[in-house]
C-alpha cells in the first residue's frame, strides 16, 4: 500500500509574497483563500523598495499539504511574482498595536509607563483619562503586554498583524531578475 | 482611431477570425468598430450560447475562442460559460461591456462588478481603464489563455475607454509582454525524466490514464508511441477521449465513475500509474484513499498545483504533456535500443493478458431491439454510420451533461484528438447545443453532431435560432426521455427511489419547435429507423434534429460516489412514477396553507403584539 507521507499535523506558516501592485491583487488573494478553504490568520500589505512591487505577509495555519497547497495555488496567480514559505525559526517578525488604556488617576499612569518601558514601548498619547501605548514586537510579546494591562480597562486596540523577513543576506527575489 | 477600434485590431493581431458574442449600451463603439472589420460575428441568442460557442470552438481548433457582452447582465450571463471553460482548462478571452469609467461604483444602468464576479472563475482578468493600455492588455490576455495550463481570461472594457481617443504611433501593440509573475514550465526535469523512464521499465503492471492535458497539449502521437514502445495499456479521462485511439489495442477505454470495468480494473491492480495531464478529479479516483493501492505514481502535469493537490506522487513532473512524454520515449529509447527489454518483461505479458481478458468478458451488449429505444442501440447505429460514410477523420461529437453524456463517454469510441467535446470539471446542461455551433466554425469540413438530453437540450434550446439563421448544419440528437435522468437514476440508487422533481411532461413537441425554427426534424421511436435517419441527416448540409424517444428506465453501471473502483453496480431499472402536479393543484396548496396558517394550532389565539407573534 501506498502510504501518505505527509505531516498531518496543524501548524502556523508565514507566508511572505511578492504581488504587483495592482488594483484588486488583495481581493485576488484573499478570495483564492476563501475559495480553497485556507485559514488566514492575518495578512498585511505594504509598498517595498519597488513601487510597482507590494510583499503581503500572510499568516496561515495548516498541515503541509495545505500548505504546499497555498503556495502552489499562489504561484499561479498572474499577478503573484514570489512566493516563500519563511522558517519561522529563521525569520524576524514583527507586529505592531496601538492600545488606549483606561488611566484616570496618576498612579495608573504611571504603572502602564512603567509596564511600557519594560517592553520598551512609547507612550504616544495622552489625556486626562487615558495613555495611549505603541508597542512591537513578535505576537507572544505583544500578547503578554496586553494580558498585563488587561485590569485596567483596555478602551480601544489595533494590532496591525504579522510581517517578516528572513535573516541574513538571502532575499526573496522576483524571478525577472 | 477609437479605442474600440484599437481593441479590434488588438484581435486581429492575435489571428482571431470569430467571435461570439450579444451587444448591448456598454458594447455601442465595440460594435461600431466591428461594423468596419472583417471579424466574422456570430449572434447568439444567449450571451451564455456565446461564451460555450467560443469555448466549443477553442476545443476543437486548440485556438483561442473569443466571446462578447455588455455590462451587467450580459457580463452574468456569461459567468456559466466561462466557469466551465475554466473547469475544462479551455483558452477564451470573454469581454464584457463596462458602463464609463467616471460611473464605476455609483450603481449606473447595468453596472456590475465584472472584475469580481469574473475574478474566481479565471486565469486572470483585466479592466481596461485607458485606451493607451489596450494594445498591451490584449497581448497579455491572449498569451495568458493559450499558454501553460490554458483557461479563460477576462477583460472588462469601459465604454468611455471604447470612444477613447488613440493614437497606434505612439501606442504600438506590442511583440513581447512582460509578465513577470507568470513563467510556464514546459519542459519536464531529465532527472525527474530519468526516475520515470526507471520506473517504466522495472514495472510489471503500468498502466496509463490520460487525461484533458494530452489533447490539450496534442499530444496524442508521443502517447500511442509511449503505449506501443513500452506495451502500456491506456485508460483516459472523460476529457481524455481521444487523446489515445479507443479501438486501439491497448486502450482500456474511460476510467472513473462511469468507466469500463477493464480501465477501473487497471488502475486497481497496477503497479505504476502513469498520470498525463489529469488532476484525479473525484469522479476518476472514487474512494481516494483506496486509489491505485498497489501503484507508484508518475504525475505529468503543466500545473504544479496539480500534482500533490489530490493524490500523493512519487515521480511529479512538471512541462507540457507533449514535450514531456517526448522526453520520456527519447530516454527509454536510449535506455533499451530496441524497446525489447521493456517487452521482455514476464509479467507484463501476464498484465495485458489478463486486461485483455477483461476486456472480452466485458463487451457490452448494445443491438438491443426494445421500443421505446435503448440508448445503446443509438451509440452502435451512430459508430456504423460513421464507418459506412467514411467520416472518421471528419467527425465532431458534442455532448450535453448527464445521463447522454455517460453513455457517449462509456460506449462511443472515439478515434481523434479534440473530436469528443464535451463539459467535464463543471458538469455543464446546456453546454452541447452552443459548443456544436463553436465546433462546425471551427471546422467547418467537419460533420458535428450533437448529442444531447431533453434537459440540457432545453438549457439552451434558444440558440436553435442562432444555428437556423446562419443555417449552421449541426446535427442534434436528443436522447429524449423526458426525464432528468441522472439525477433519476440517483435517486433510484441511493434514495429509495424517492423521485423527486426529475420529471418532465410531454411538451414541447421538438419536431414541431424545430420546424418552428425553420430546421428539418424527425422523431424516431423505432429502433430499425435509427440508421436511416441518422443516415439522412449527416449527408444532408443543413441542421438537423433527431428526436429519439428512448426507454427512461435505462441507466448507466457506475462506482457509486466515495467507493472503491471496483465496485461497479447496475443501475435499477425503473420506470418514472413521479406525478407532476398541475396548477390548479398547487393553487388549492398555496390558498389552502395560507388559510391554515391564520389559524394555527401553535400560536395561542389570546395575543395581541405583533413583535410577539413572530416569536413563534
Amino acid at each position: 500500500m501506498r502510504r501518505h507521507s505527509k505531516k498531518e499535523e496543524v501548524s502556523t506558516h508565514i507566508i511572505s509574497a511578492l504581488v504587483l501592485n495592482n488594483p484588486g491583487v488583495l481581493q485576488r488573494i484573499a478570495g483564492l483563500f476563501t475559495r480553497r478553504g485556507y485559514n488566514i490568520s492575518s495578512i498585511t500589505v505594504g509598498t517595498t523598495e519597488t513601487p510597482s512591487i507590494a510583499r503581503m505577509t500572510i499568516v496561515v495555519k495548516g498541515n503541509d499539504k495545505i500548505l504546499e497547497q497555498v503556495v502552489k495555488q499562489l504561484n499561479k496567480l498572474i499577478e503573484v511574482i514570489k512566493v516563500s514559505d519563511l522558517d519561522v525559526d529563521k525569520c524576524i517578525k514583527r507586529e505592531l498595536c496601538l492600545i488606549k488604556i483606561h488611566t484616570p488617576d496618576e498612579s495608573s499612569k504611571s504603572q502602564i509607563i512603567q509596564y511600557t518601558n519594560v517592553f520598551r514601548g512609547k507612550i504616544v498619547d495622552l489625556s486626562p483619562e487615558s495613555l495611549t501605548v505603541e508597542i512591537t514586537g513578535n505576537s507572544d510579546k505583544i500578547n503578554a503586554f496586553i494580558e498585563l494591562v488587561r485590569s485596567f480597562g483596555i478602551k480601544e486596540m489595533a494590532r496591525t498583524g504579522l510581517t517578516a523577513l528572513m535573516r541574513g543576506p538571502k532575499v526573496l527575489k522576483s524571478k525577472k531578475s | 482611431m477609437r479605442g474600440a477600434e484599437a481593441f479590434i485590431k488588438a484581435l486581429e493581431y492575435e489571428g482571431v477570425k470569430v467571435i461570439f458574442g450579444y451587444p448591448g449600451g456598454a458594447l455601442l463603439p465595440f460594435y461600431d468598430a466591428l461594423y468596419d472589420s472583417d471579424l466574422i460575428h456570430i449572434l447568439t441568442r444567449h450571451e451564455q450560447g456565446a461564451a460555450h460557442a467560443a469555448d466549443g470552438y477553442a476545443r476543437v481548433s486548440g485556438k483561442v475562442g473569443v466571446c462578447v457582452g455588455t455590462s451587467g447582465p450580459g457580463a452574468t450571463n456569461l459567468v456559466t460559460g466561462v466557469a466551465t471553460a475554466y473547469a475544462d482548462s479551455s483558452p477564451l478571452v470573454a469581454i464584457t461591456g463596462q458602463v464609463p469609467t467616471r460611473l464605476i461604483g455609483n450603481d449606473a444602468f447595468q453596472e456590475i462588478d465584472a472584475l469580481g464576479i469574473f475574478m474566481p472563475i479565471v486565469k486572470h482578468n483585466f479592466q481596461i481603464r485607458r485606451s493607451k493600455d489596450i494594445p498591451g492588455t490584449v497581448r497579455a490576455a491572449f498569451e495568458i489563455a493559450k499558454t501553460g495550463r490554458p483557461g479563460p481570461v477576462h477583460i472588462d472594457l469601459p465604454k468611455d475607454v471604447q470612444e477613447e481617443e488613440f493614437n497606434i504611433e505612439s501606442n504600438p501593440i506590442p511583440a513581447k509582454i512582460d509578465l513577470p509573475g507568470y513563467k510556464p514550465t514546459v519542459k519536464g526535469h531529465p532527472k525527474q525524466i530519468k526516475m520515470a523512464v526507471n520506473a517504466i521499465i522495472a514495472a510489471e503492471r503500468p498502466v496509463i490514464i490520460a487525461g484533458g492535458g494530452v489533447n490539450i497539449a496534442n499530444g496524442t502521437e508521443e502517447l500511442v508511441k509511449l503505449a506501443e514502445l513500452c506495451a502500456i495499456p491506456v485508460c483516459t479521462t472523460l476529457m481524455g477521449k481521444g487523446s489515445f485511439p479507443e479501438e486501439h489495442p491497448l486502450a482500456l477505454g474511460m476510467v472513473g465513475m462511469h468507466g469500463t470495468k477493464p480501465a477501473n480494473y487497471a488502475v486497481s491492480e497496477c503497479d505504476l500509474l502513469i498520470a498525463i495531464g489529469c488532476r484525479f478529479s473525484d469522479r476518476i479516483t472514487g474512494d481516494i484513499r483506496s486509489f491505485a493501492p498497489y501503484a507508484k505514481v508518475i504525475h505529468i502535469d503543466i500545473d504544479p498545483a496539480e500534482i500533490g493537490k489530490n493524490v500523493d506522487v512519487d515521480i511529479p513532473i512538471v512541462g507540457d504533456a507533449k514535450l514531456v512524454m517526448r522526453d520520456i520515449i527519447s530516454s527509454l529509447l536510449k535506455s533499451c535500443r530496441t524497446g525489447e527489454k521493456v517487452l521482455n518483461n514476464q509479467g507484463r505479458e501476464e498484465w495485458l493478458k489478463y486486461l485483455e481478458s477483461l476486456k472480452r468478458s466485458s463487451i457490452p451488449k448494445m443491438d438491443y431491439d426494445h421500443t421505446p429505444i435503448k440508448p445503446q442501440r443509438i451509440v452502435k447505429e451512430l459508430m456504423d454510420v460513421i464507418q459506412e460514410l467514411k467520416l472518421k477523420d471528419k467527425f465532431i461529437i458534442t455532448t450535453d451533461v448527464g445521463q447522454n453524456q455517460m453513455w457517449m463517454a462509456h460506449y462511443f469510441k472515439v478515434h481523434l484528438p479534440r473530436t469528443f467535446i464535451s463539459s467535464g470539471g463543471l458538469g455543464t446542461m446546456g453546454f452541447g447545443l452552443p459548443a456544436a455551433i463553436g465546433a462546425k466554425i471551427a471546422r467547418p469540413e467537419a460533420k458535428v453532431v450533437c448529442v444531447t438530453g431533453d434537459g440540457g437540450f432545453m438549457m439552451n434550446i434558444q440558440e436553435l435560432g442562432t444555428i437556423a439563421d446562419y443555417g449552421i448544419p449541426v446535427v442534434i440528437c436528443i436522447f429524449d426521455n423526458r426525464t432528468l435522468g441522472m439525477v433519476y437514476q440517483w435517486q433510484n440508487l441511493f434514495y429509495r427511489g424517492r423521485q423527486c422533481s426529475v420529471t418532465f411532461g410531454e411538451s414541447p413537441d421538438f419536431v414541431k419547435v424545430a420546424k418552428g425554427y425553420g430546421i428539418k426534424a424527425q422523431r424516431v421511436t423505432d429502433p430499425s429507423d435509427i440508421k436511416e435517419v441518422l443516415k439522412e441527416a449527416l449527408l444532408s448540409d443543413e441542421p438537423y434534429l433527431i428526436d429519439f424517444v428512448i426507454d427512461p428506465s435505462e441507466g448507466l453501471p457506475m462506482v457509486p460516489p466515495g467507493e472503491k473502483l471496483k465496485n461497479i453496480i447496475e443501475p435499477v431499472k425503473a420506470y418514472p412514477k413521479e406525478k407532476i402536479p398541475s396548477f390548479q393543484e398547487i393553487k388549492k396548496k398555496l390558498l389552502g396553507d395560507s388559510r391554515e396558517r391564520s389559524v394555527s394550532k401553535d400560536i395561542p389565539q389570546d395575543f395581541t403584539s405583533p413583535v410577539e407573534r413572530e416569536m413563534y
